[in-house]
């Protein structure tokens, strides 16, 4: 029902401001914000119920104590994420699969998008058909493949085998990739003909425009794919649970976290903490990746 | 499309505008190297590459598997594998759960879908239209939503649905609702689906917020400036340049959210306790899970896999063949 008020909302202004915009649009902007701020705090609200549960006692929490703020915070809840073994270990194994991950499937991906988009070749259509379709496979259903092919792998080059984190950047960048080309498309098909023409007479090689002109110009859609391929990653318990067996130093962080899921007595403090744990290098991500979206924005159209 | 209508308010309908370019010049002008031999291959070799070995050929597998009688025992290797053809398909087609299974999916993950696309596309139009700190503030929580991991996203809804302890039926009693003391929001089928889908929208609009706000600020302002200057309405430079130039992204956002939303996994898995009572809360790509995990018959849950994708690609591929009768090419 939000959604309807938002509608609304925005197509009132939307007829209204339009004319003298500039000059009208302090008083009409009004409602706008107004509703974008009580749908802010709604959208707020479980992330800040994660934070405050996270800070309560766990004799607050275990008695249902229902008040939105408290008297008592303590790091109690925090203490006993930390508190688990390896867990600095855990914390820093996410970091890099994520980064790696990132930073490979973004290329990769970046180049493919080029050469769907800008060039046109007989395979095109179907090729574009086929990575439609392979995101469509449901991951959970190819984790016995993969995990045999891992096997395998491993025997001839160790750092992709089972039990080591490269298994889990190659599942993730394999994963990553369909969805970062699909969404980089309409970035890089965006970029206008003239520019290439332009570069082009300007005696600029095919790799060259690439790399110094398309890339820096679609730098928003690529900053939002490294986004999703870095969340995808940080997220998944599901590969880390089935291709780290024994190498208990190699595991990733949501693992940790699920030590507190118990079937009866769940460790909402505990649960709640380690969320705010894995949430905030996420969040530092997007924070970097919101400017770099307006300052890209603002290059691409002015330069 | 739908998604979009915020953005046109009431055009005035006489004089219909050519839509942008005519859609054959603009397919002619999107390439400038017609045909350049080997160079579009070398950008996408490596992608491919990868693809191959990490999709591919697991798919293959999956649909190779789908086919045998595949359990434990095969697994380890103690007792040969039995070639059953589509026996495994046969089966699940005479079984009446999959067949209520297969409709909760498609209910499920459309509701998923139609609210996703409503909320976050409707919310990127309003976006453009706030105050900068508003703005900030709104992405910053949306952004919140879209980075918390299914997993505890799943865990702090569960929690505050919780029946006695949970802060929404505290306050549901509090303003005199007693009906609510103790009540169970995943003991009722679709009460709990309903649960699952507002968790489930609340951490995927961002997506949808930020790719169509993202594309809206991509349309160069010289654009929009000139049309006004040629004395273009605000609503007509919505209608004629914005959403076209928007098309592609929509596009992305519509078939990625059908696809998302699917193959639900973590959220069903976890909220409704592996399928809810019963397996009242099941859809496809949970009961394939459980159909191979927990049940160890590998071969049922491949043939559930491939089920599942294929179905994708139907409605996937009708929703293309609707794109391309309006006269959008992939």
């Amino acid at each position: 029902m939000t959604a309807v008020d938002v509608s609304s909302v925005s197509r009132r202004t939307a007829t209204t401001d339009a004319p003298q915009k500039l000059r009208k649009q302090g008083k009409r902007r009004f409602g706008a914000d107004a509703a974008a701020i009580i749908i802010a705090l709604i959208v707020a609200f479980p992330l800040f119920w994660m934070v405050l549960s996270a800070l309560k006692p766990k004799t607050a929490l275990d008695a249902g104590d229902a008040a939105p703020y408290t008297l008592e915070p303590s790091l109690d809840s925090f203490g006993r994420v930390l508190g688990v073994n390896n867990f600095g270990q855990y914390f820093l194994n996410s970091v890099i699969v994520a980064l790696v991950v990132v930073v490979l499937s973004t290329i990769l991906a970046f180049l493919a998008a080029v050469a769907l988009t800008r060039y046109n070749f007989k395979m095109r259509t179907k090729l574009l058909i086929i990575i439609l379709v392979s995101q469509m496979v449901p991951v959970e259903a190819l984790t016995i493949p993969l995990f045999f092919l891992l096997r395998n792998a491993g025997e001839a080059i160790p750092l992709v085998g089972l039990n080591q984190l490269g298994s889990l950047v190659l599942v993730h960048v394999g994963f990553s990739i369909p969805f970062a080309i699909w969404m980089l498309r309409g970035f890089v098909a965006a970029v206008p003909l003239e520019v290439e023409e332009a570069a082009r007479l300007d005696g600029a090689s095919s790799f060259r425009f690439v790399r110094s002109i398309l890339f820096p110009l679609v730098a928003p859609g690529v900053v939002a794919c490294s986004v999703f391929s870095f969340i995808s990653t940080w997220n998944d318990f599901l590969f880390a649970k089935t291709f780290i067996i024994s190498a208990q130093e190699n595991q990733t962080l949501p693992m940790a976290l699920l030590t507190f899921f118990k079937p009866d007595q769940n460790d909402w403090g505990a649960i709640m903490a380690g969320s705010v744990i894995m949430t905030i290098p996420v969040l530092i991500f997007f924070v970097s990746v919101q400017r770099k979206l307006v300052s890209g924005l603002a290059g691409a159209v002015k330069g | 499309m739908t998604a979009l209508t915020p953005v046109l308010p009431e055009a005035p309908q006489g004089g219909t505008p050519a839509k942008g370019p005519t859609t054959a010049a603009r397919k002619s002008q999107r390439f400038a190297n017609g045909k350049r031999g080997l160079e579009p291959w070398l950008y996408l070799a490596p992608a491919f590459i990868v693809l191959i070995a990490l999709l591919g050929y697991p798919i293959f597998q999956l649909i190779n598997v789908s086919l045998y009688d595949y359990r434990q025992a095969q697994v380890s290797g103690k007792a040969p594998l039995n070639f059953v053809g589509l026996e495994n398909y046969q089966k699940l087609f005479a079984d009446p759960q999959f067949w209520t299974v297969l409709g909760n999916t498609v209910v499920f993950a459309t509701a998923c879908v139609v609210f996703t696309l409503l909320v976050g596309s409707s919310l990127a139009v309003l976006a453009t239209r706030l105050r900068p700190w508003v703005r900030s503030m709104l992405f910053v929580v949306s952004l919140g939503a879209w980075a918390t991991p299914a997993v505890t996203g799943s865990a702090v809804w569960l929690f505050l649905f919780e029946p006695t302890l949970g802060l929404v039926n505290k306050s549901l009693v509090a303003i005199g609702l007693t009906q609510f003391e103790g009540y169970s929001w995943t003991y009722d089928k679709w009460s709990a689906f309903g649960l699952v889908a507002s968790e489930v929208v609340w951490c995927s609009f961002p997506f949808v917020l930020v790719t169509v706000y993202a594309g809206i600020q991509a349309i160069p302002t010289e654009v929009i400036e000139a049309a006004r200057i040629d004395g273009a309405s605000m609503p007509r430079i919505a209608r004629s340049i914005m959403l076209p130039m928007l098309r592609p992204i929509v596009i992305v956002v519509t078939i990625q959210s059908i696809i998302w939303n699917f193959k639900i996994f973590s959220q069903i898995y976890i909220m409704t306790n592996g399928g809810g009572i019963a397996g009242q809360n099941l859809v496809l790509n949970v009961y394939g899970y459980q159909q191979a995990f927990a049940a160890s018959l590998y071969g049922l849950g491949s043939a559930l896999g491939v089920i599942m994708t294929a179905l994708l690609m139907v409605i996937t591929l009708v929703y293309l063949r609707i794109l391309k009768r309006t006269g959008e090419a992939l």
